[in-house]
């Protein structure tokens, strides 16, 4: 049975990268779009417990899911309103939304803290989902699998189609987009919202498929990971997918020392692993260019008002 | 219709009162989102803003929950001034009292007056070191300081961990994970006898004068805001952005790192795995609500933590759990972003022309 030990560190490894996929997948779309949003890691706080709520309340994690996109999309929307209609500065309304998504999801999940919700089930049927070998690519749950899916939409949508391309080109000059007459404001309302949907449902991936228990802050920080992601893809949806499960790599190096009976250093050091990786990757990145933010859209994080 | 128009100058009224309508309008937010939840909106709100300011045995609380508040928001301030986007001072924070424990520990069979001084400086020099790595980040390879330095918050919360439970474990403590008590030496002395007045509350009051002479009345003042304010006119005033980096960062360090020492000293009197308690980015809030002006910011901390204290009080009068505090706080800061548009913008009336 040599052959299982790789493929359930796969298992983990995918498992641990879809949530990280998917709220980077959806940063990058909001980016490319001009908007530099911060919260991530709020949008990903509020999905986890909505998701987790409504899946605990009804009984259907579907429900669950559906409930973790709204969420994200009505917390993206307080940013939305403050840094686009509002002309607040972006990085500040970023951080009030993580601050905020931190806050409401302890108040609301502060009931739920240990109980437990069905976890997300293997789309394909047991004897594909449980296959010893075959199951790394049949046994994973609808999320992962979207994921992918969203990963090839999202690049097929910047590249290659209209709507695509105006959503770049308000990302690299507002000022121009709008003079051509296209809605700056509406097009990056809806890149936003996007965002939301995707850090919604990353967010519930950790309450309803990682631990399908609730926990205060359970996301621990990787919404900040997936903004890191966005800088480390340069804005490119295929290399995100490659960031994404090296970063899901990372995150189980605990678990698979632990497995693998590593005692000499302690949890604590391989907890660090993600985040230290994280500073090593954006350096890397910079020393591999001259100018910083070369690959970043040009409008990024300005504030934009048509008068 | 209603219609946004610029201002010429930013509105010097709006600027001192658009922090009293956000706290005038969360208020009233909070009201109604604690009622919808099913809780008693209008006495929880009363709880946390007013009964905290009309009990005097809650005052001292005031003080020591807004002294750490006060020291991180005044170096966050000057870094945002300067467009350094610091938000990794809770990291800076526990590395402050890292530091000044390991000094602690290392002293423990000793006595001197000099203990505690050196405990303050270990816990400056260790914040100042934990935002040094971003600055050199920024500076040499224009890495974001906003990720470098949160990042390296998760690092300090782990190594805390790993220390707590291994190596600096108190060998009396009973298996938990916990440093020794500091000694009479080592605790931060009280100003008020018989009060939870530590010292910390007299140097934030007094960090914030100094603050607001470097920042209004000095030359390096001015080239931080500068810096901030238009990078460019800064290069030819010879304003250097890479010094400004790195003077906010290890000001800010430096302040969070004494902060933390100060409540590791005081309140604490310990490490343990509950030290940090969010206060480098409840700061955050706490310099915006200061306007980025230090005195301003002696408001801001007060009213913050007003919020922890009344926080604590609603959880009994109106059982209100303890994490609405944090969303209360939050909900500040988006009030607050949302009135700043009044300091730019006024709103007009104009009929639509047919």
């Amino acid at each position: 049975m040599t052959s299982v030990v790789p493929v359930s560190i796969l298992m983990t490894l995918i498992a641990a990268s879809t949530p990280l996929l998917l709220a980077a997948l959806g940063e990058l779309v909001a980016e490319k779009a001009g908007v530099l949003n911060l919260g991530v890691e709020g949008m990903m706080l509020c999905g986890a417990v909505a998701g987790f709520a409504v899946a605990f309340s009804t009984g259907s994690t579907g429900f669950g899911l559906v409930a973790a996109m709204f969420a994200g999309i009505a917390a993206a929307m307080i940013f939305a309103v403050l840094a686009l209609s509002l002309m607040a500065n972006q990085v500040a309304t970023g951080l009030a939304l993580t601050i905020f998504g931190i806050g409401a999801s302890s108040l609301i999940g502060a009931g739920f803290v240990g109980r437990t919700v069905t976890r997300l089930q293997p789309v394909f049927p047991a004897a594909l989902s449980e296959h010893p070998v075959l199951r790394v690519i049949f046994g994973h749950d609808i999320l992962v699998y979207l994921s992918l899916v969203l990963v090839a939409g999202v690049s097929y949508f910047l590249r290659r189609t209209r709507p695509g391309l105006i959503l770049r080109a308000v990302g690299e000059n507002d000022a121009s987009a709008h003079a051509i007459g296209y809605p700056v404001i509406a097009i990056r309302y809806a890149a936003i919202a996007f965002g939301g949907a995707l850090a919604g449902l990353g967010g519930a991936y950790f309450s309803l498929a990682l631990t399908p228990m609730w926990a205060d802050r359970l996301t621990a920080g990787r919404g900040w990971i997936a903004l890191a992601l966005v800088v480390f893809s340069a804005w490119k949806p295929g290399r995100l997918l490659l960031g994404a499960y090296l970063f899901g790599a990372v995150m189980t190096l605990e678990l698979q020392a632990k497995a693998a009976g590593v005692t000499w250093l302690a949890p604590e050091v391989l907890a660090m692993a993600p985040y230290l990786a994280t500073i090593a990757v954006l350096t890397m990145m910079s020393l591999g260019r001259k100018t910083g933010r070369l690959d970043a859209p040009a409008c990024l994080g300005k504030p934009f008002s048509a008068s | 219709m209603l219609e946004w128009r610029r201002r010429r100058e930013p509105s010097a009224l709006m600027l001192g009162l658009s922090p009293l309508i956000a706290i005038g309008l969360t208020m009233l937010t909070g009201m109604i989102v604690f009622s919808a939840m099913g809780y008693d909106g209008f006495h929880a709100v009363g709880s946390i803003f007013l009964t905290p300011f009309l009990e005097p045995q809650r005052w001292a609380d005031i003080g020591v929950k807004g002294a750490p508040l006060i020291m991180i928001a005044l170096g966050l301030a000057i870094g945002f001034r300067a467009n350094v986007w610091n938000i990794g001072a809770e990291g800076q924070y526990i590395m402050g009292a890292i530091a000044g424990t390991g000094v602690a520990l290392a002293t423990y069979d000793m006595t001197g007056w000099w203990i505690l001084p050196a405990m303050m400086l270990a816990g400056i020099l260790g914040g100042m070191a934990w935002a040094a790595i971003p600055a050199f980040l920024r500076v040499k390879l224009q890495v974001s300081e906003i990720l470098t330095s949160l990042m390296l918050t998760y690092v300090a919360v782990q190594l805390l961990y790993f220390l707590v439970r291994g190596p600096w474990k108190d060998p009396d403590g009973f298996n938990f994970p916990q440093t020794r008590m500091f000694t009479a030496d080592q605790a931060l002395p009280t100003v008020l006898e018989g009060s939870l007045v530590h010292l910390g509350i007299p140097v934030a009051l007094v960090l914030a004068v100094i603050a607001w002479l470097l920042m209004e009345k000095t030359t390096a003042g001015y080239a931080i805001k500068v810096v901030g304010l238009a990078p460019a006119a800064a290069r030819h005033g010879g304003f250097s952005a890479a010094r400004t980096t790195w003077a906010t960062l290890l000001i800010s360090g430096a302040l969070a790192g004494l902060a933390g020492l100060f409540e590791a000293a005081g309140p604490f009197g310990q490490l343990t795995p509950q030290f940090p308690v969010g206060y480098g980015f409840t700061a955050i809030i706490v310099a915006f609500l200061g306007r980025l002006n230090p005195l301003g910011i002696v408001f801001g901390g007060i009213v913050l933590a007003v919020t922890y204290v009344g926080g604590e009080i609603a959880q009994s009068t109106v059982r209100l759990p303890q994490a609405a505090t944090g969303m209360f706080q939050a909900m500040l800061l988006f009030m607050l972003l949302a009135t700043d548009v009044l300091v730019r913008w006024r709103i007009v009336w104009r009929r639509r022309v047919a």
